[in-house]
């Protein structure tokens, strides 16, 4: 508890807004036999302490591989981050070497995934699996980490903690198996952690549930929470800042409540008007013709252009690619449509 | 687990029933009346009728309880053979067998395991670089060469020109210098293939999810491949290891002619040469045994490995 209460002295010390991690001209590449897929390109967005960021996008689009990039996890050898900086506290993260890496992981950023079964080694007991983080970051011995393995369970609403943690991953239900990942993620206190599409397998009254415990979590340890999901429902609840992918780039970012009062690129609004809303019954949901494009055969031009109303037929669209640029303080976009795009340079 | 044990047990009589009738159908009914060639040219046939008494040949094949068809199971169940050509005890030459047998196969095979599967963790380890595709063609390499070529060359260059081992089995020397080129060869003859399957074993578990969590958490790699990859790898692991133990009874067929080690893979091509059936059923019987027993060793041994697998 101590710790805790330290922590949010810190925290309050601190400047509350100030930038944790910032990510600058991300751009992964994955190197194949059919030839450069660029997944992620010049991708960049800055997570506030203590706030939660979301990334939005269909699968796809390059949302994972960021999140990937930034904790250095990148499949090798076919995978490389091309490019870019991503800065946790004032370091640069990619030019650390291998070992102080794997003290930012799990320490200072944790992750945890959409698989929230198969993430779980099947030969080890839940509670090991939460120690053996402990263990290593926190400097302590099997049995303490064992006691605070136990503790994190508990906290992360697992009942009986104590047996449970004496069991394996097959004797968990998918809930209960994400509740042992977020266990897990936040036992060393991260101030950041990548939550990727933490509900997407999950059944709706258990989404809810996940995404309160990580809310609570977040409260008490006054951590960022960087979000991938393509649930714009879930977006609206959690988020403070959120920046929507398309295609491996960044097409529009604000904080939430701007994104969502007045969407300004075609691809959000379109994202927007497919989804449900109360009051509208009646009215058939709209969708956005087409299909993700496939990274080997991005178009030419804004790469939204053979999808978007306007795009498909303007020649600028079809040949210029866009950049993001920042059309009000704080709201960024990336389309030649977009109100005041043009004037800001 | 004991309800387990044994109801797996019963589920053995039925393919060990099966086994000695294919075995009494091959060398009994097929196989023929072996008198005449067991008397030899010119014999009367009052030796060869005492012949014909004596491996109960006049009896019935299948009708009677005193049946030659009976008799092969009885004699099968307690493990007494009869005799064989040379009127030996088909059991006492099979003891006699199983030590040098087992001297040769069974350093080799535990040689091969600790050596690939600890060369297949270093190559998982850098899986993707120019030392994996080197590992990979070299393996394949080994694979492709015929397993008589390996022998060959050991015996005519690492004991005949250069004379580091014995060309020859020789009562006079210890065991341990008799199988030592033997061992050497199988090992390097045996490698490649099991390096190669290792790998990707090791490749298999690497793609998993919680590789990454591992990983994630800020494990260091080797922990994650001795703590994680690893012992997800025993399950396949062990399936190869427990086919592969009924063989080293077996003996090894090539090493044990060429090198004249005097075990049971020189028994049974003896046998084979001498149309010895007594001998070719007996150890046909016994690895079919031994096979049966290993499966189910083997289903024990993913209990104590895999928590998911549970024998009730």
């Amino acid at each position: 508890m101590d710790r805790i209460t330290n922590k949010k002295r810190d925290l309050k010390s601190m400047n509350d807004n100030g930038t944790l991690l910032s990510v600058r001209d991300l751009s992964t590449h994955f190197f194949t036999e059919e030839g450069v897929v660029k997944a992620v390109q010049d991708v960049g967005f800055s997570i506030k302490r203590g706030r939660t960021f979301a990334l939005v996008g269909e699968s796809g689009c390059g949302k994972t591989v960021t999140a990937l990039s930034i904790m250095r996890l990148v499949p090798a050898p076919q995978g490389r981050i091309a490019g870019g900086e991503i800065v946790l506290e004032g370091k640069n993260l990619l030019e650390l070497s291998e070992r102080r890496m794997r003290e930012v992981r799990g320490h200072k950023i944790a992750m945890i995934f959409q698989e929230h079964r198969s993430s779980l080694n099947p030969v080890h007991t839940v509670g090991s699996q939460i120690a053996e983080a402990v263990k290593l970051h926190q400097k302590r011995s099997s049995r303490e980490a064992w006691t605070d393995a136990v503790e994190m369970l508990r906290n992360a609403g697992i009942a009986d903690a104590a047996e449970r943690a004496r069991e394996y991953p097959h004797q968990f239900s998918g809930g209960m198996c994400q509740r042992v990942m977020i266990a897990m993620a936040v036992s060393c206190e991260p101030a950041l952690l990548i939550a990727d599409e933490p509900t997407t397998a999950l059944d709706v009254t258990i989404q809810g549930r996940i995404l309160d415990l990580l809310d609570e979590l977040q409260r008490e340890n006054g951590m960022s929470i960087l979000l991938i999901t393509h649930d714009l429902g879930i977006v609206a609840q959690r988020a403070d800042d959120v920046a929507v992918m398309y295609a491996s780039r960044i097409v529009e970012s604000a904080d939430s409540q701007r994104l969502f009062a007045k969407p300004l690129h075609p691809y959000t609004q379109g994202l927007w008007e497919s989804l449900p809303r109360l009051g509208f019954s009646g009215r058939r949901l709209r969708t956005i013709p087409g299909v993700v494009p496939e990274p080997l055969r991005f178009p030419a031009g804004c790469k939204f252009h053979p999808r978007c109303p306007k795009g498909r037929s303007d020649r600028r669209c079809q040949s210029i690619e866009p950049e993001l640029r920042e059309v009000e303080a704080g709201r960024c976009v990336a389309c030649w449509h977009a109100r005041g795009y043009e004037s800001t340079l | 687990m004991t309800t387990y044990i044994i109801r797996r047990l019963l589920y053995c009589v039925p393919i060990v029933f099966g086994v000695l009738l294919l075995t009494f159908v091959l060398f009994v009914v097929i196989g023929g009346d072996i008198s005449i060639e067991i008397a030899g040219k010119g014999a009367s046939q009052e030796t060869i009728d005492e012949i014909r008494e004596e491996y109960g040949l006049n009896e019935p094949l299948f009708l009677g309880w005193d049946s030659q068809f009976i008799n092969h199971f009885k004699n099968a169940l307690t493990f007494d053979f009869g005799r064989a050509r040379d009127r030996e005890l088909v059991i006492d030459k099979i003891k006699r067998g199983v030590g040098p047998s087992l001297a040769l196969t069974v350093p080799m095979f535990f040689a091969v395991v600790v050596i690939a599967v600890s060369l297949s963790l270093v190559i998982a380890f850098v899986h993707g670089s120019m030392w994996d595709i080197f590992a990979v063609v070299v393996c394949i390499a080994g694979m492709s060469v015929p397993f008589l070529s390996f022998i060959l060359f050991g015996q005519y260059f690492l004991a005949y020109k250069w004379g580091l081992f014995p060309i020859f089995f020789s009562s006079d020397l210890t065991m341990a210098q008799n199988v030592a080129l033997p061992v050497l060869i199988g090992v390097a003859a045996g490698l490649g293939g099991n390096v190669r399957f290792y790998r990707t074993v090791m490749l298999d578990e690497m793609g998993r999810d919680y590789v990454r969590t591992a990983f994630a958490k800020g494990l260091s790699a080797r922990r994650v491949l001795f703590k994680h990859v690893l012992k997800n790898a025993l399950i396949p692991i062990i399936t190869r290891m427990a086919m592969a133990i009924p063989f080293l009874f077996l003996g090894s067929l090539l090493l044990e002619r060429f090198f004249g080690i005097p075990g049971l893979g020189y028994l049974m091509v003896e046998a084979i040469g001498a149309r010895d059936y007594s001998v070719i059923s007996a150890m046909t019987y016994i690895s079919a045994i031994f096979f049966v027993v290993f499966n189910l060793i083997t289903d024990i041994c993913y209990s104590l490995v895999d928590p998911r697998v549970s024998l009730e």
